[in-house]
C-alpha cells in the first residue's frame, strides 16, 4: 500500500474521531465513531492483520455500535438538550488533552526510535496462525474470556431489568402518545 | 511499510481525542464512545508493533481487547439504562449522589 493511502486513512480516522467528540447529537457521534472504527480496521488489514481487521468490522462496527444505537433510541436521546458542559472545563480539558498527546508523541514516536524489523513468517495474520496462538499459548486467557462474557451477559441483564414496584420513566415515555 | 513513527503518532492522536472526549463531553453515552476510541487507539499500536516484530502476540492481545470491550460495553450500557430508569438523565453533571 503506498504511503499516501496511509496518510489519507490516518487523516480520515483523526477527523472522524474529532467528529465523535464535537457533534452534539449522539447518533451523529456514533456514526463518526463507526467511521473511525472502519478506517482503523482498514489500517489493521493493511498491517497484515486481516482476521483482526475483519473481526473489528464485524464485532465492533457491527455489533457493539448497534448496541449503542439501540440504547440511544431506547432512551430517546437523538436531540441533546441543555448545556453540554462548562466552557472553562472545555477549554482546560482541551489544553490538558493536547498536552497529553504531545507527551505521548515523545514517548511513543521519538524520532530516534529503533525497532528491530523482523520478516513476517509465512501465514502471518492468517486465521490459522491466530487460532494456533489462541489455543496454545493463550488457552487459559481464552477460556477465562468465555467466563467473562457469560458474567457480562448475566450482569447486564440484571442491571438493566425493571425493578418491580418502581415507576419507570422508560415505560412512561415509550407508551406516551 | 510505513514507518512505525507514523502509526504510533496516529495512535497517540486518536487516544488523545478519546481523552479529550471523556473530559469535555458530559453526555455519558458520548463519554463511553470516547472510551471505545481510546481502546481502538491502543489496538492500533498493538497491531503496528506486532506486524513489525513479526509476532502474532499483538493480534491475540487485540482479539482479547475486543472481547473485553464487548463485555464492557454491554455492562456499561446496562448501567446507563438503569441510571436512566432511576434518575431520568444521562448527563454526568446531574449524577451528584456521591459528590461530597
Amino acid at each position: 500500500m503506498p504511503p499516501f493511502v496511509y496518510i489519507f486513512l490516518g487523516a480520515l480516522a483523526v477527523v472522524s474521531a474529532l467528529g465523535v467528540i464535537i457533534q452534539r447529537n449522539p447518533v451523529h457521534s456514533l456514526l463518526a465513531l463507526i467511521g473511525t472504527l472502519m478506517t482503523v480496521a482498514i489500517l489493521f488489514i493493511a498491517e497484515d492483520a486481516v482476521v483482526v481487521g475483519f473481526l473489528q468490522i464485524i464485532v465492533y462496527a457491527g455489533a457493539i455500535m448497534i448496541l449503542f444505537l439501540f440504547v440511544i433510541w431506547l432512551l430517546n436521546l437523538q436531540t441533546e438538550v441543555g448545556p453540554t458542559g462548562h466552557l472553562l472545563l472545555k477549554f482546560f480539558g482541551s489544553i490538558a488533552a493536547a498536552l497529553f498527546v504531545t507527551e505521548l508523541f515523545f514517548i511513543l514516536a521519538p524520532p530516534h526510535m529503533q525497532v528491530k524489523f523482523t520478516r513476517e513468517p509465512t501465514g502471518y495474520g492468517s486465521l490459522a496462525s491466530l487460532a494456533g496462538k489462541l489455543f496454545t499459548d493463550y488457552l487459559v486467557a481464552f477460556e477465562v474470556t468465555s467466563v467473562l462474557l457469560l458474567a457480562a451477559v448475566v450482569g447486564s441483564v440484571a442491571l438493566a431489568r425493571k425493578l418491580p414496584g418502581t415507576n419507570d420513566p422508560l415505560e412512561v415515555r415509550n407508551t406516551a402518545p | 511499510m510505513i514507518p512505525l513513527n507514523y502509526m504510533m503518532s496516529l495512535s497517540a492522536m486518536i487516544f488523545g481525542i478519546g481523552v479529550a472526549g471523556v473530559i469535555i463531553r458530559r453526555n455519558i453515552l458520548v463519554m463511553f464512545m470516547s472510551i471505545e476510541l481510546m481502546l481502538n487507539a491502543v489496538n492500533l499500536a498493538f497491531i503496528a508493533i506486532g506486524s513489525r516484530l513479526g509476532s502474532m502476540d499483538g493480534q491475540v492481545i487485540v482479539f482479547f481487547v475486543m472481547t473485553v470491550a464487548a463485555a464492557e460495553s454491554a455492562v456499561g450500557l446496562g448501567i446507563i439504562i438503569s441510571t436512566f430508569r432511576n434518575r431520568e438523565t444521562v448527563h454526568a453533571d446531574d449524577l451528584t449522589l456521591m459528590r461530597w
